[in-house]
């Protein structure tokens, strides 16, 4: 528990008030924290009014989500459209807000139509800011979207009351309507939507009773799952507008590179179908009626490129091999995260004393859909773009700037997305929302740009390399009694958020602040700088820090002759939800059980960990084998406790996600740059986890009432350990360095 | 000029003979069922059945599938197997983020035409398409559940 989000009894629509005080869960406290937010490269768009409310004290803006028009239409038919403050891109938060808004509108979550709001103040629902990410979504505007749903209901009861000429009181609702038991009569909401539409919005409206939810807390079934099983379903790279040009780019091989000659323009403008060539910065685009022709003409383009200026621009001779090497050889102090004991009294006194080195490398996000951006300039001097995004407002603010526009004629759609995990924020040059822009500008039509797998693969923004020099001891008991880390590198929120504080959180979370008592601690945040456009990813800095701490942990329970499990069990005995929740993924595996052992023939073995992400806790168990020199994971256990559940299907469906996007990262995931470039393009190269390497998932909600906690992200970081301290087990092997795949490992 | 049939009908495309069907069926058809991954056969998102075979769209030139039937997502609820295939996929609530999930239908379809009743290692041969959602386990469910409705 690490404070970071409001409790649960936060006054509705109060914003998130961030505690401060503890290191864990960084990630929100720079996304979220005071100020920090604001500093995104200075582009977080500042609230403004929706609309003018009155005068004097009645102008101020409303509070973000209390306007009951912004978000909601009642419409004849009995469906709701609402316009959600969150993008869907596979975690169900379109049909987690169907289920809180309509459990207090009284609506079936199934009649919702959940559409992500354009960029405006209603919508800054998380702190006062708008983003989807952080597994945040649920977790704070929980309370803003029931009582926007409550204050709904109550419009529509007080137009009721006054079309049927009976006091409020005497009326109740039921599923989509308002009925009046005494006379017996009943209106559909649709039939009050107008009339209620134009009463003030009752902040004090009552809500639910929690006893009596019928929807939340239920696995309601999603609400796309039928467009997204029959095709129907409309991703940005599916979207067209009229007399639009599509637009195929090919980027510099290396960021900060520029077109120089391009030897064959001509020849390729006489391609079919081909309307024109541009120079953008850093690439060459070709436009034409079809996006193949495009692309095909884009690819016969002759280019040469030149050294240009970019502030980003990489080195000639970066690698990833050498970033590695130079933060492994970084011995600087750096500054402090977490202290706590006397460390040199500690290591002084202690029976055993053991070191390790880990480091985890650069990753792509690899989610499936490319990478597209439409733009439009409309004859009323907007710009409109259909664009897959994490964040409206951000992206309307760099935009207004590079177009110079007022933000408010800056449009922007935000489409489902097919697959995110933290690509789709602002990151430099991994977008094409800037080509669209200019090729519409220079042509005077809309223009769709899609970027090829080929060019997702060179400008995606990374997961940082990450790298931890650990040193730990344990008693005369064989209990750890020292643990001594620096993180070194660098991490997206300090690059992003946080660039002026010495502790950059985003690269300690999951290192410092763990809940085991160990009687002195430190842990060192030392920044070195990456090259490389970085990037939010799955779970962020815990997707490697948990893998690190969690196997040296094993490594302590090693050095002091302790079971895995039994030890950790012993360090949480003051901390009664770790422990519950580790005794809990125990059990769901059949109690625990380290191995080797014999099962179906083969020896295997399994292994435990722990993470702390997100305002949720995990406890995660793999079980291992190996068969020729490569890693078979058979089964994984997680039990997860999110504080309390909103969609126990949902929660379960992102754990096994989670789940196997982290054993992806394990055990096969790894971004290499050479001179500057990265040297898989495609997935023939950057390997993810195929289906025929998914394990079976166990996966066991645990409400233990604490606050709501994040979903999509924390089943991430307990696989990587727990598959690690696995094989630790079965082999005598530590693996040290992600991704799993690179070890040679001998047979079991 | 080529005609192709799909679902069932004739369509005349002006396109390239060596435009690959999957951007004949987005761009020239508007079909955007089908879909852009990877562009080299690798993620089989764009699979589509042609003369009821499972085929990767991206590297299948238009040409090539003149005089065959290519049957796409879209007539999928209108087929029997597929129907039986996209209800398993709603009962098992297989898609997450969805992108991928249009050829992981196609794919399961293909199987379940060929072999009705498939074994695992039937479902793990046919089924390699990728899921960055990972919802493999899912997604093996629901061909399980297909074949048995």
């Amino acid at each position: 528990m690490d404070g970071m989000i409001p409790p649960t009894d936060a006054r509705p629509g109060t914003p998130v008030s961030i505690a401060e005080g503890r290191v864990a869960n960084l990630s929100r406290r720079g996304l979220l924290g005071a100020g920090a937010g604001a500093l995104l490269l200075g582009t977080l768009a500042s609230a403004r009014p929706a609309r003018a409310q009155g005068e004097g004290l009645a102008a101020a803006a409303p509070r973000p989500g209390t306007q009951v028009a912004a978000f909601l239409e009642i419409r004849g038919d009995g469906t709701v459209r609402l316009l959600s403050p969150f993008v869907e891109g596979g975690q169900g938060i379109a049909t987690a807000m169907a289920q809180i808004v309509g459990e207090e509108l009284d609506v079936e979550p199934a009649n919702f139509i959940v559409d992500c709001a354009p960029p405006g103040a209603d919508y800054l629902v998380v702190n006062g800011k708008r983003l989807t990410g952080g597994s945040l979504s649920v977790r704070s505007s929980y309370d803003t979207m029931r009582q926007l749903g409550a204050t709904a209901r109550n419009m529509l009861v007080r137009a009721a009351a006054a079309r049927l000429d009976v006091p409020e009181g005497e009326l109740a609702t039921e599923p989509g309507r308002v009925v009046h038991k005494a006379s017996g009569r009943a209106l559909a909401y649709g039939e009050l939507a107008e009339a209620a539409m134009k009463l003030r919005p009752s902040e004090v409206a009552a809500l639910r009773d929690p006893a009596t939810f019928r929807w939340i807390g239920k696995p309601v079934p999603r609400l796309d799952a039928r467009d997204k099983s029959t095709g129907r379903a409309k991703y940005g790279i599916d979207l067209t507008v009229e007399g639009m040009l599509q637009a195929s780019v090919v980027h510099a091989p290396r960021l900060g590179q520029e077109p120089d000659v391009l030897a064959n323009e001509a020849e390729v403008r006489a391609m079919p179908g081909v309307h024109s060539v541009h120079r953008l910065p850093g690439a060459v685009a070709v436009l034409a009626d079809s996006w193949w022709r495009a692309r095909k003409a884009s690819e016969a383009l002759d280019v040469t490129w030149k050294e240009g200026r970019h502030d980003r621009a990489l080195p000639a001779d970066f690698s990833s091999a050498g970033m590695l090497a130079a933060l492994r050889a970084e011995k600087g102090a750096g500054s402090p995260a977490e202290e706590s004991g006397d460390l040199a009294a500690a290591f002084a006194g202690a029976a055993r004393t053991i070191e390790a080195e880990y480091d985890a490398p650069y990753l792509a996000h690899a989610q499936l859909e490319p990478p597209s951006t439409i733009a439009r300039f409309n004859g009323d001097g907007t710009l409109e773009l259909w664009m897959p995004n994490q964040a409206p407002e951000m992206f309307q603010a760099v935009i207004a700037r590079i177009s110079g526009l007022d933000a408010a004629k800056v449009k922007i759609h935000s489409p489902i997305l097919g697959g995110f995990f933290g690509r789709h924020f602002l990151y430099d040059a991994a977008a094409p929302y800037p080509q669209a822009i200019a090729l519409a500008k220079a042509t005077g039509r809309p223009v769709k740009v899609i970027w090829k797998r080929e060019e997702e693969f060179l400008r995606d923004g990374l997961r940082p390399m990450g790298f931890v020099r650990f040193k730990g001891a344990v008693g005369a008991d064989g209990m750890p009694v020292a643990l001594q880390a620096a993180a070194v590198g660098e991490g997206p929120i300090g690059r992003y958020f946080t660039p002026n504080e010495a502790v950059d959180s985003s690269m300690v979370e999951g290192i410092a602040g763990k809940p085991y008592a160990i009687g002195a601690k430190r842990v060192d945040c030392v920044k070195v700088a990456q090259p490389p456009v970085i990037a939010f990813w799955r779970s962020v800095g815990h997707s490697m820090n948990d893998f690190f701490y969690e196997s040296f942990l094993d490594e302590l329970a090693a050095a002091g002759g302790k079971d895995p499990y039994e030890m950790r069990l012993a360090m949480l005995k003051d901390s009664p939800r770790h422990a519950t929740l580790l005794r809990a993924v125990a059990e769901l595996s059949g109690g625990w059980k380290r191995g080797p052992f014999e099962a179906e023939g083969v020896r295997r073995a399994r292994g435990v960990a722990m993470a702390s992400p997100f305002g949720s806790e995990v406890a995660t168990i793999a079980e291992v084998s190996i068969t020729d020199g490569e890693i078979q994971v058979h089964d994984l256990w997680i039990a997860i406790d999110p504080g309390r559940a909103v969609n126990p299907a949902m929660i379960e469906a992102q754990v096994r996600s989670a789940a196997a996007i982290g054993l992806s990262s394990s055990l096969l995931e790894e971004v290499v740059y050479e001179n500057g470039e990265p040297q898989a393009r495609n997935f023939d190269a950057y390997t993810i986890l195929p289906h025929a390497r998914m394990p079976r998932v166990h996966v066991r909600v645990v409400e233990s009432g604490a606050a709501l906690g994040g979903v999509g992200e924390p089943g991430v970081p307990g696989v990587p350990p727990a598959v690690a301290n696995a094989v630790a087990a079965l082999t005598g092997q530590r693996i040290r360095s992600l991704p799993m795949a690179k070890t040679r490992l001998g047979s079991a | 000029m080529l005609e192709l049939t799909i679902n069932g009908q004739a369509r005349q495309v002006d396109a390239e003979g060596d435009t690959p069907l999957l951007w004949v069926l987005r761009d020239t058809l508007g079909m955007t069922g089908t879909k852009y991954g990877c562009g080299i056969a690798q993620c089989g998102a764009c699979t589509v059945l042609v003369d009821g075979n499972a085929t990767r769209s991206c590297v299948t030139p238009a040409e090539s599938v003149v005089g065959a039937q290519v049957t796409t997502i879209e007539a999928m609820e209108t087929d029997p197997v597929g129907t039986k295939v996209v209800e398993a996929w709603l009962a098992g609530q297989v898609a997450q983020c969805g992108y991928c999930q249009s050829g992981q239908v196609m794919a399961a379809t293909a199987l379940l035409k060929a072999t009705p009743k498939p074994t695992d290692e039937d479902i793990a041969a046919a089924m390699t398409n990728l899921c960055r959602c990972g919802t493999y386990n899912a997604i093996a469910a629901a061909v399980r559940q297909a074949a048995t409705a």
